[in-house]
């Protein structure tokens, strides 16, 4: 299981590097994908090697964490664009008109 | 290790670094489809073959088809004079660095990290069926009605609404 | 005798992997299973070139090509010489990697896509519990790769070819999948052989193909159309019509890779007529109970020529589409047909396959077309056309 577990921290880490570091709006959701699908690797691996009887409820949250997944990515992505269309940036350091 | 798990998790790590890492935000996305693919095939290496054909569809066939599509909408032209990361970059760096040897000393040093494969674990296609119709059916209606509410959302937000600026149009124009 | 000759293939790699060491049999059975199939389709490939050539040739009231060998049959091998010898011109700006790799995905994945369908009795490469999924897979990846193709040149006929064609083939993989879960339904497995062999059988003069039932015939209609837009093939063809964007997505290929882009693309027209083989018209199955003595191969390869042979014809006689027009039927006529589709399917489970489900699914789907299709004569009619100088 070990393998597993380092992958996933892997993934998860560097997810949230991009989201942190990188300055394109676009990276920040690359980043959340990157964590989300660590959190998903995870699952399937206590799934197969876990404590628990093996119940299909891993998989069925896998299944439903990738499409909110995807639901999430398609809409930060528009809003990505519609802020583009208005602001001319895609640059997340320049995005703070509500900053107080 | 086996052989074929060691060449995924390169896989796997290659495309996250190269999608941290790189220049060109096409060349990171692609990176990252490339880290689904690899993902796709631990999944599959761990038994969960559905998971691992839904991941390639959703994910690759349409997240990171559509991260290229915006990002290639919202390119600026040639600005290579600007600086990939953020301003503040030690701090976020140092937190994530001790994020993940935590995490993999957490679990190198866990009682659990050597158990066997439990042989029950096995997920035929009618079994996932009769179950997300049976008892996950609820969660299954309301991803319905969640996925219809982002789809609407996602299509006013990108609608190009061009009304304020011709105002004898009446027809409002498609979205890309 | 008769079962000989089905199971011949079967046999015969049998017979060859008895001979080999036990220490390199499983490699020894990947590469006998491959093997003949690359084969068979890099041949298929060649004959559907100059079908095709000569087919839209007589079509468009010429001759085809007739000058390589006996009435032009040895043309696909100067083609093949020819592209193998062309210079393969880079551009100077272009992404050296993303250049060299995406006709490679292309051929990977079209490849891909075989190893799940079934040739003939147990002559399947790949039985997995979840074939159609796998397949639908692959073909999310062939999108990846055309983008990259398109990104490479810098060119930006390119890139908008790349776009347009990424976008045609998202819109129609939604129809592609939807008119499949009908037959999913009824067959009751994601295993493409569990779906051949539940269209055995003869109920009186018809077999019991899926595309003898109302919803059946429906979904084989939306599926070669949604096949035919996935595989960018006329009339789809905007990505990569020749008097639209130079040549879409591969204007900047030349030489090798471009013959990889051609074969990509027949590869993965001809997984998809196989998969509409394997899902509607029975697999390998005869459609006469009297013929069943002909080998399921055979039968499995009329079925695919068939199909090829109306792709061609199809080709030669219908107008490209405009891109809008191309959007507008994938989702306002196909994917509510396809969901119409679908619960006339769920709903010939229970009124059974005789007249009662024939009138109430039938009536369904028929109901669906005639109001759908209405709402595609696209509002204004014709003018009467006007002569400048001939009046």
């Amino acid at each position: 299981m070990l393998p597993y577990l380092l992958i996933s921290s892997l993934l998860f880490s560097s997810g949230l590097a991009a989201a942190l570091l990188r300055r394109n709006a676009v990276m920040v959701l690359i980043g959340i994908e990157l964590m989300l699908n660590a959190a998903n690797l995870n699952f399937i691996v206590f799934w197969k090697y876990g404590p628990g009887p093996a119940t299909l409820s891993p998989i069925l949250f896998v299944l439903f964490s990738i499409a909110i997944a995807a639901a999430e990515a398609g809409v930060g992505l528009a809003l990505i664009l519609a802020i583009h269309r208005h602001r001319q940036t895609t640059n997340v350091d320049e995005m703070d008109s509500l900053r107080g | 290790m086996n052989f074929d798990l060691a060449i995924l998790s390169l896989i796997i790590a290659a495309g996250s670094i190269g999608a941290i890492l790189f220049r060109d935000l096409v060349h990171s996305v692609l990176s990252l489809a490339v880290t689904f693919f690899g993902l796709a095939g631990v999944y599959l290496r761990l038994g969960a073959e559905f998971i691992a054909f839904s991941q390639v569809i959703v994910y690759v066939g349409a997240v990171a088809i559509l991260a290229l599509f915006v990002v290639i909408l919202t390119r600026k032209g040639e600005r290579a004079a600007e600086s990939r990361f953020s301003a503040d970059r030690l701090l976020p760096l140092a937190v994530c660095s001790m994020l993940f040897v935590g995490l993999a000393a957490a679990a190198w040093s866990s009682s659990i990290k050597s158990r066997p494969e439990l042989a029950s674990a096995t997920a035929s296609m009618r079994q996932l069926g009769r179950e997300l119709m049976s008892s996950y059916v609820v969660p299954l209606e309301v991803l319905g009605l969640l996925l219809t509410a982002c789809m609407i959302g996602a299509t006013i937000l990108a609608l190009n609404d061009d009304r304020e600026s011709n105002p004898d149009e009446d027809k409002p124009h498609s979205s890309h | 005798m008769i079962e000989l000759a089905d199971q011949l293939f079967v046999v015969l790699k049998r017979e060859i992997l008895a001979l080999l060491p036990v220490a390199i049999q499983p490699l020894a059975s990947v590469f006998l299973s491959i093997g003949p199939i690359i084969t068979v389709f890099a041949t298929l490939f060649a004959v559907t070139t100059i079908l095709e050539r000569k087919g839209l040739g007589r079509l468009q009231n010429r001759f085809g090509p007739n000058r390589v060998g006996p009435f032009g049959v040895l043309q696909p091998l100067a083609d093949g010489i020819k592209a193998l010898i062309k210079e393969d011109v880079v551009p100077l700006r272009t992404d050296r990697v993303l250049h060299f790799i995406a006709p490679v995905i292309i051929m990977a994945a079209a490849l891909l896509a075989y190893s799940v369908l079934p040739f003939g009795r147990n002559m399947i490469a790949l039985d997995l519990d979840t074939g159609v999924l796998f397949f639908f897979a692959v073909g999310a990846s062939t999108e990846l790769a055309i983008f990259m193709a398109g990104w490479s040149c810098r060119n930006k006929y390119a890139m908008l070819g790349a776009m347009r064609a990424i976008a045609q083939m998202i819109s129609y993989e939604i129809p592609l999948i939807l008119s499949t879960v009908g037959v999913l339904m009824t067959a009751g497995t994601l295993s493409t052989v569990g779906i051949v062999e539940a269209q055995g059988g003869f109920t009186g003069l018809f077999p019991n193909w899926h595309v003898f039932t109302p919803w059946g015939f429906a979904g084989f209609v939306l599926f070669l159309i949604a096949a035919t837009a996935e595989a960018n093939r006329s009339p789809f063809d905007l990505p990569e019509g020749e008097s639209e964007l130079v040549a879409g997505y591969f204007t900047e290929y030349s030489g090798f890779k471009f013959a990889m882009f051609f074969f990509g693309e027949y590869l993965g027209l001809f997984a998809a007529h196989a998969l509409a083989i394997t899902l509607f018209l029975g697999g390998w199955h005869a459609p006469v109970a009297f013929l069943d003595w002909v080998p399921s191969y055979l039968w499995f390869f009329v079925k695919l020529l068939g199909l090829i042979v109306l792709s061609i014809w199809v080709r030669g006689t219908m107008p490209r589409l405009r891109s809008d027009q191309l959007m507008v039927f994938a989702w306002k006529f196909m994917l509510p047909m396809a969901l119409v589709n679908l619960l006339a399917a769920g709903l010939w489970r229970f009124t059974g396959a005789g007249p009662l489900g024939w009138l109430i699914c039938g009536s369904l789907v028929a109901i669906a077309y005639v109001w759908l299709g209405s709402h595609m004569a696209l509002g204004k009619p014709m003018p009467k056309r006007q002569y400048r100088f001939a009046e």
